[in-house]
């Protein structure tokens, strides 16, 4: 593996793989009673977030201290640009306290990427602005091959703002790479600028894809947050406060009879399908409740697969390639 | 250094790159032109050998920083650079701090310019008070000033408001000064916005800056210049859609001209794909149908002038996330190896046509009297000696200006500036400028 993880993108078919399969394996220890592995022990994991996020940085939190990891959670939100202190600053007076990673969470696509150019630590990328959020990319493989199998041939739609949206970027380049075939949904003004030169095919129409007349038969559906607090700025928006937010769309309401997963378009679904979402969920926006709450749901599934793929990723970054097979042997043994 | 008493006789020099002749500067002009020119007592001896002698380079856009961040430029190491690159004019920009928008201030700023010695420095004068685009600044009193600003812009900032830019163009023409217009239409690329809008910046999950921002603005502007029979100038045109427009508006015979940068006639967007912000510039680097269209455009004429746009700044406002980080590349010490580079090695322009492009028109645009003149008997010795066959490697920690931020880091450039003449004294010669005047102390 890479000596950092930035973008899904990074990983090739047989990296992923790896890491989704020493997955399997983190998440087995869900089920004991002492959540303990000792495999990090001694090394040091920052949380660096320079944006709110409790679920990712609680799920980083909670992999890094079941592998015994010293993990500290560094919340720079507001120290960077708004006080002064530069982006190199600040990574390098976190690397200078001997840390072996860092996590990082950044509202500015490539900040991760640009932390990587001063420090010698891991970096993970925990979401960059709208570039990528590789973790929970793997978690979505995760719980989706749990469900369906290999991925190869498997066909998942993503819905919504994929303007604004790590989490299909990252999807859309781990899922090709696993061999599934992915569609993009969404209105045009939330379609990517050049996204017709992405590995996957897009769709103004929802339920024409649902029902498979775009691009074949679904096998999964995954919506996406619309991110209300982006909606008045952008470059549709404009920065002139005193001018009204030209926004992506023109009410929720209209958004949601054309973009919501409701249990109408959930019965258009094969049985098999089941229904993602990477939270929070604006109910009664992109999911209905009928969605979420459904048995074909795997939201909470999901959040359980957090924990187990991060885990894995601390330990292939951390561990090393080579010493990662070995090394999870002698953790079953120390732990058996 | 070399007083403008002592005369210098260049010998074997090719002006605009013609046949090889001697030329004498004496007393501040031209004396003599023309080939086995004897050496007058006293005269300084440069033997060119074979480098061309151009008009010394006016440059129509350049952020010399001061006052206000003195830590990244000064209008002195901002001269020094320029005189290393070639030039003899500059014209810093308004977005100073304070902002150059009164009579005091653009004085203030033609008069540390004098104190440098270096380059002649013409202020320009901010279109709007503050250049927040709401109310005119005093566009008649730095017209009137001593500083006798000619050129006008709200640089950084466009003149969105087409009330407030159609009363500037109206104001402004009985100074015969131009309008420099920042081409952004904030609505369709706000402050945020620092990729251009395509594949690259919907992959890298950057906000896009459409070219349709820009393109608009100039249809608009092209409009309200012909309805106002006022001299409307475009900033650093970077995309072909722009091109298209003023080749049109200019067609029509509509008093426009436009000016293109280094940077967007070298280099193309997919630089930012590592999201290093030294190749963060406003407006962005477009890709590599538009760097062409803006070569044919500067080749025929349509875009009338090579302008740097040089924009110091600190490490410090560059150390960031790629959308964070301060938008702006040097270019004064870059600029002349570039147009060679990219426009007389291809053979798209002759010395004559680089001459033109980066000395003639743009004084004239600049309505700067003595700069882009012929190089003839009796005419300002405000002159470039470059030599073509050398080439020279780009490293920032060389370079004269405070900051490093250089685009062209760890390149080999063509073009090497020998010397450059202000009014026959030397301001530049082989790499330093001379020793610090005393008018400097």
């Amino acid at each position: 593996m890479n000596r950092h993880l930035l973008s899904a993108g990074d990983l090739d078919a047989a990296g992923a793989t790896q890491i989704l399969d020493s997955a399997e394996q983190m998440d087995a220890i869900q089920n004991r009673q002492v959540k303990k592995l000792p495999a990090l022990r001694g090394r040091t994991v920052v949380n660096l977030f320079f944006e709110d996020s409790t679920r990712t940085r609680s799920s980083f939190e909670i992999a890094g201290k079941w592998l015994s990891a010293d993990v500290i959670n560094v919340s720079a939100k507001g120290s960077s640009v708004s006080k002064g202190e530069s982006l190199r600053d600040t990574a390098l007076t976190v690397a200078a306290m001997g840390v072996d990673a860092v996590v990082v969470r950044h509202p500015s696509s490539g900040a991760a990427r640009r932390i990587t150019e001063w420090v010698d630590c891991h970096v993970i990328n925990a979401g960059d602005g709208t570039h990528e959020h590789p973790t929970q990319a793997l978690l979505d493989a995760f719980s989706l091959r749990r469900r369906l199998g290999e991925l190869a041939g498997r066909h998942i739609v993503i819905v919504g703002d994929l303007t604004h949206s790590r989490v299909a970027r990252s999807n859309v380049l781990l899922l090709t790479r696993l061999g599934a075939q992915v569609t993009l949904v969404a209105p045009p003004t939330l379609m990517p600028a050049g996204v017709h030169s992405w590995n996957c095919t897009t769709s103004w129409d929802l339920d024409a894809t649902l029902a498979g007349k775009v691009a074949g038969d679904v096998d999964a559906v995954m919506m996406l947050r619309v991110q209300r607090e982006r909606m008045g700025r952008g470059s549709a928006g404009g920065d002139d406060p005193s001018r009204a937010a030209v926004g992506y769309f023109p009410t929720e309401r209209e958004y949601a009879i054309g973009y919501g997963l409701s249990p109408a378009r959930l019965d258009l679904l094969p049985e098999h399908a089941p229904v993602l979402h990477p939270g929070p969920m604006n109910r009664g926006l992109e999911i209905s409740s009928m969605a979420a709450d459904s048995d074909r749901s795997l939201v909470l599934d999901q959040v359980r697969a957090g924990v187990a793929v991060r885990m894995a990723v601390l330990y292939h970054l951390l561990a090393g390639a080579d010493e990662a097979s070995d090394g999870l042997r002698a953790t079953e043994a120390v732990s058996s | 250094m070399t007083g403008s008493g002592q005369p210098v006789l260049l010998r074997g020099v090719r002006p605009l790159g013609g046949a090889t002749t001697d030329v004498l500067l004496a007393g501040g002009t031209i004396a003599e032109v023309g080939p086995g020119l004897g050496l007058p007592d006293g005269a300084e001896l440069i033997e060119a050998d074979g480098a061309v002698l151009l008009p010394g380079l006016v440059d129509l856009h350049t952020h010399l920083r001061e006052p206000g961040r003195e830590d990244t430029e000064t209008i002195a190491t901002g001269s020094a650079a320029a005189a290393l690159g070639g030039f003899t004019a500059v014209h810093a920009m308004a977005n100073t701090n304070p902002v150059a928008d009164t009579a005091e201030m653009v004085e203030q700023v033609a008069r540390l310019g004098e104190l440098a010695g270096l380059v002649d420095v013409r202020p320009v004068g901010a279109v709007s008070r503050g250049l927040a685009g709401e109310q005119l600044a005093e566009i008649a009193n730095m017209a009137r000033s001593a500083a006798a600003v000619r050129v006008f812009s709200d640089d950084g900032h466009c003149v969105s408001d087409a009330r407030l830019m159609r009363r500037a163009l109206e104001y402004l023409r009985p100074y015969d000064a131009v309008l420099a217009q920042h081409a952004q239409d904030p609505r369709l690329a706000d402050a945020s916005c620092c990729a251009h809008e395509g594949e690259l910046s919907g992959r890298l999950g950057l906000p896009g800056w459409p070219s349709v921002a820009e393109e608009s603005i100039i249809a608009r502007d092209v409009m309200l210049a012909r309805h106002t029979g006022s001299r409307l100038h475009v900033c650093h045109v970077s995309c072909a859609g722009s091109v298209e427009v003023l080749r049109w508006a200019k067609s029509r015979g509509i008093a426009v001209t436009a000016e293109v940068t280094p940077h967007h006639l070298l280099l193309t967007c997919d630089l930012i794909s590592g999201y290093d912000p030294v190749f963060k510039v406003n407006p962005p680097l477009r890709p590599a149908e538009d760097v062409e269209a803006l070569r044919a455009g500067l080749a025929d004429g349509t875009i009338d002038a090579v302008a740097t746009d040089h924009a110091p700044h600190a490490a410090h406002d560059k150390d960031h996330a790629f959308g964070d980080a301060a938008f702006g590349m040097l270019g004064l010490q870059t600029a002349l190896s570039v147009v060679i580079q990219t426009m007389v090695e291809p053979g798209r322009l002759d010395w004559a046509g680089l001459a033109d492009r980066m000395s003639v028109r743009p004084a004239v645009i600049g309505r700067l009297a003595g700069h882009g003149r012929p190089i003839a008997a009796g005419e300002p010795a405000t002159l470039t000696l470059v030599d073509p066959t050398a080439g020279w490697l780009v490293e920032p920690a060389k370079l004269a200006s405070l900051a490093r931020n250089t685009p062209f880091a760890g390149r080999q450039l063509p073009g090497r500036v020998l010397a450059t003449f202000l009014r026959g004294r030397v301001t530049a010669r082989d790499g330093a400028v001379p020793a610090r005047p005393a008018v400097w102390a």
